[in-house]
């Protein structure tokens, strides 16, 4: 959330520190599955914090207002939701890096070439905008088109594969190189 | 109302004179933020209208949003403004057995709020008024009115929602849903990002 920045300091407005992991405010992060990692967020950005919500008080005072059976089933529930989260987490980790993107030149009409460039939404990119960035970078045409395989693909008119793997490689650091491949519908290379 | 993650879809400019009809009526329907309501609401500042999945629409600001609206039910304020401003709602508070299942976007039943950890309007006259227990109010509240909860022990609002039933009825009953399809922490419309 970004409204850190616009709390003038005679503002009443409350500042609440949202969680890096799961977003929600701290002391919530229990409820989140992903407790552990939010723990370590929140001692390294908030130490303060930290040493108030996790001291021994803080745990004993929270158990102790539920009956025994009641804690219980939560602490069961906090753990499946826990395993439930891991395993979600660890499956996007594996998905993202088993998936590629892939530039391809299209030939259009004889020396015409437009390119397409494919698997970006593996990485939760936003297609539309990204369009538009390529449109704006490269000052071509751009756009989300449908792929007859199913899915969408960026459409960018021209033969701009290689300042596109370049751009790709250079301006999303979520992307590794490696997952970045340049396919030619023709046999020969573009000359760079 | 936002289990599943959401996200946004068409975004459109809000015409002044609604902006100035949406400013009229937040401030009929939460009087306590009229001293605010020029930080939340800048006369000047362009209003944007993000519609949502299931008829709801969202009004926000730049990329914060502000309240969103089911179709023509009462304006309700996202959970980042009630954090801003958390004494400008009408509040009632759960007890901490309750949390984990109103995070996970359950009904919020009554006896969550009827048992010693919750907290309903009028409790004071037995446990003394002190001033922590006075900012939960004096006024019974009625079934269709906003509410914000707020949890035991924690500092920061979990929930806001329409009451389905009114706190007096509640304290007689102790029974039965309160609250169904609010905004909850942690869900869709808590997630959804505007950028």
């Amino acid at each position: 959330m970004a409204d850190v920045a616009d709390g003038a300091s005679a503002s009443p407005a409350k500042q609440v520190i949202y969680c890096g992991i799961c977003s929600l405010p701290p002391e919530y992060c229990e409820f989140g599955g992903t407790t552990k990692k939010c723990e370590e967020w929140l001692q390294k950005n908030h130490p303060a914090m930290h040493e108030r919500l996790y001291s021994q008080d803080a745990i004993e005072a929270n158990l102790s207002t539920l009956s025994l059976d009641a804690q219980k089933r939560a602490a069961k529930d906090a753990e499946k939701k826990a395993a439930k989260a891991a395993s979600a987490a660890a499956k996007e980790e594996e998905r993202k890096a088993s998936s590629k993107v892939i530039i391809k030149r299209v030939e259009r009409n004889k020396r015409k070439y437009v390119t397409e460039v494919s698997g970006l939404e593996a990485f939760d990119l936003d297609l539309k905008k990204v369009a538009k960035d390529f449109g704006k970078k490269f000052a071509t045409g751009s756009s989300v088109t449908k792929v007859p395989g199913g899915g969408e693909a960026i459409t960018v008119q021209g033969d701009l594969s290689d300042d596109i793997y370049d751009y790709v490689t250079e301006n999303y650091e979520q992307i590794p190189e490696d997952n970045v491949e340049c396919v030619e519908d023709k046999k020969k290379k573009p000359a760079s | 109302m936002f289990k599943k993650d959401i996200s946004p879809g068409a975004k459109s400019k809000v015409k002044s004179s609604v902006q100035r009809a949406i400013r009229t009526k937040i401030t009929e329907t939460y009087p306590l933020l009229v001293p605010h309501i020029d930080e939340i609401l800048p006369k000047k500042e362009q209003l944007d209208l993000v519609k949502l999945p299931d008829r709801v629409s969202l009004y926000a600001l730049g990329s914060t949003p502000l309240f969103w609206q089911h179709m023509d039910d009462p304006l309700l304020p996202h959970l980042t403004l009630v954090h801003k401003y958390p004494t400008c709602f009408p509040l009632l508070r759960i007890d901490r057995g309750a949390i984990r299942f109103v995070l996970s976007g359950a009904s919020l039943m009554a006896p969550g709020l009827t048992s010693p950890g919750g907290r309903l309007p009028k409790q004071n006259d037995k446990d003394g008024v002190g001033p922590e227990e006075y900012r939960y109010g004096n006024e019974e509240l009625d079934e269709g009115e906003v509410v914000v909860i707020e949890a035991e022990g924690k500092e920061n609002a979990c929930l806001v929602g329409v009451l389905r039933m009114g706190t007096k009825e509640m304290k007689e009953k102790k029974k039965g849903v309160v609250v169904e399809g609010g905004h909850y922490l942690g869900d869709g419309l808590w997630k959804m990002g505007l950028d």
